[in-house]
């Protein structure tokens, strides 16, 4: 099971354990790791479930691109080079200690 | 369990049905402090599940049951929320005075509550005249539709989608995807009536028809034709025949307000409350698609919001309302739908619109509606950027030019004004 590490607003850390196939987005809400709000369950419509990807994890998740990429540009968090909308990163076990940081605002 | 199983219980808040509003009710509960027993009982086999990719990822195949869950077993349990799932509230004892009641469930239990919340849903319609058990036919509302309708479109080369709301539009763009031959018969003159405007719905029509659908409008079913005891075909009121192996109804979904009403709760095809849930009673709140609120635009209308944005967010103000807590301001409401590659987006209640400005670009089409001057609602498809700034200038009730925003090489965001 790759663990994934979420560091909250308020600084905090929280590290979770995520089914393969899930999303990171996903897998936080189910744990109700706070700051994630994914109003759209996944359906890459809402862009609530922001997150900064840790720079050394960048290679690995990708960027963002098409319809994720402009809801990125007018996300409630302005973004920055490794923001993407954790609903659209798919876990595998190569994702082991994956850390990212969840926008202050959604 | 048996009657003879039957217990006698007293939890704190009590909430009947465990979809989307009910975990918000109940997951508000706790973020508010709230210290006492919270039970949820759901009616389905299932532990809480999102809805929404029942008619998308999940009969595509792409999503499973473990993606739909809404939280891990593991969070109600850290929560200390207690879940019942294929355990059904059979009838209500408000009591007098307002200070909670009692319960009875299918198996004779009785459980006393101090606060109550209504979050019973909705059933889809069913097409009236259906012999029972006709194969072939299915409607699709909750995880035990979509798995038979998934099983079901495996085999299926001909589709009859009847409906032509949100639902059976998705529905019909994932057979299709799946390269069965689709027909959507619609009674009205226009796909998407009673939820978008004009424009929206014939962009949809086009996308739709380009991607082969056939879409046959002002358009009614006579019956269905059968063999053997499985569907062959739909028969139109002009007397076609459409040669049929799966129907599909989607033609809406009526609110779960038998409890309510025998309860005496006012009920008018919803539950009667605010945006916050109330019922008129400090200790009842009710919220998400069983319930009907007042409507926006239109005077002494009540309008019912079936979507997972408004389950939530009267969820989360009901459990602030049962606390006797003021809720927060109501969201401007929103709805996503995804057909195929379309993919739509929605905030605000267009209905009662007196002006409209049409976006157009390629594929990519945006609708703003104006009422009285004012924006009121924002249509989009394929266009995300453009509905993430609309969707905020509506929150925060910012100007948005109407001449202005005719000229699609403008981009919007130079254009949001605050008040
Ligand atoms: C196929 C489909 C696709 C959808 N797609 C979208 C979409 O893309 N975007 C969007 O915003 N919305 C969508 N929706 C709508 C959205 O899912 C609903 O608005 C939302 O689920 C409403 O939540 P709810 O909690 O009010 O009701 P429900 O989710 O219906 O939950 C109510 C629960 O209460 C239970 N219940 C009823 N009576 C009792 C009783 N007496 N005792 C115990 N339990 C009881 C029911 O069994 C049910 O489990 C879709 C709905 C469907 C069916
Ligand atoms: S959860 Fe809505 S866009 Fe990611």
């Amino acid at each position: 099971m790759p663990k994934v590490i979420y560091t909250s607003p308020d600084g905090r850390a929280h590290t979770v354990d995520a089914r393969i196939g899930a999303s990171v987005m996903e897998t936080a809400v189910k744990h109700g790791i706070p700051g994630i709000v994914a109003e759209c369950g996944g359906a890459l419509s809402c862009a609530t479930c922001h997150v900064f990807v840790a720079t050394s994890w960048i290679d690995q998740t990708g960027t963002a691109e098409d319809f994720e990429d402009e809801m990125l540009d007018d996300a409630t968090t302005p973004r920055q080079s490794h923001s993407r909308l954790s609903c659209q990163i798919r876990l595998t076990d190569e994702f082991d200690g994956l850390e990212v940081t969840i926008a202050p605002e959604q | 369990m048996t009657q003879d199983q039957a217990t006698e219980q007293h939890t704190g808040i009590l909430v009947v049905g465990g979809g989307e509003a009910g975990v918000a009710v109940a997951t508000q509960l706790r973020t508010l402090g709230y210290a006492e027993a919270v039970t949820i009982v759901g009616g389905e086999p299932y532990a809480p599940y999102q809805r929404p990719p029942l008619s998308k990822g999940f009969l595509n195949g792409t999503e499973d049951e473990e993606s739909l869950e809404l939280r891990a077993s593991e969070f109600f349990e850290e929560q200390r929320i207690v879940v019942w799932t294929g355990r059904r509230v059979e009838q209500l004892d408000l009591g007098t005075n307002c200070t909670g009641g009692v319960a009875t469930l299918d198996d004779g239990s009785r459980v006393s509550y101090d606060g109550l919340a209504l979050a019973t849903g909705a059933s889809a319609r069913t097409l009236p005249g259906i012999p029972p058990g006709l194969r072939g036919v299915h409607t699709l509302r909750g995880m035990a539709d979509a798995i038979a309708l998934r099983a079901a479109l495996d085999g299926s080369a001909e589709v009859v989608v009847i409906g032509g709301g949100f639902i059976g539009l998705e529905v019909a763009a994932t057979a299709r995807s799946r390269g069965a031959r689709v027909t959507v018969v619609e009674t009205m003159s226009r796909l998407l009536q009673r939820l978008c405007a004009p424009p929206l719905s014939e962009h949809c029509l086009k996308v739709h028809r380009d991607a082969g659908i056939d879409v046959l409008l002002d358009c009614s079913v006579a019956s269905l034709r059968a063999s053997h005891g499985a569907v062959t075909g739909v028969e139109l009121d002009d007397g076609t025949v459409l040669r049929a192996s799966l129907v599909v109804v989607g033609i809406g979904a009526v609110p779960d307000i038998e409890l309510a009403q025998a309860a005496g709760l006012r009920c008018q095809r919803g539950v009667v409350v605010d945006a916050a849930g109330r019922t008129g009673r400090v200790d009842v709140v009710a919220a998400g698609d069983c319930t009907v609120q007042r409507h926006p635009h239109r005077v002494d209308a009540l309008l019912g919001i079936e979507s997972v944005h408004n389950a939530v967010e009267q969820g989360k103000a009901a459990a602030h309302v049962l606390l006797g807590l003021e809720p927060p301001a109501p969201a401007t409401p929103w709805f996503w739908s995804d057909q195929g590659d379309l993919k739509i987006q929605m905030a605000g209640i267009s209905d009662g619109y007196d002006d409209h400005v049409v976006r157009k670009v390629d594929d990519r089409l945006t609708v703003l509606y104006y009422r009285h001057g004012n924006l009121i609602a924002v249509e989009v498809a394929n266009n995300p950027r453009e509905f993430m700034i609309l969707r905020r200038a509506l929150d925060k009730g910012h100007h948005i030019d109407r001449d202005r925003a005719e000229d699609v090489a403008t981009p919007l965001r130079e254009l949001v004004q605050s008040p």
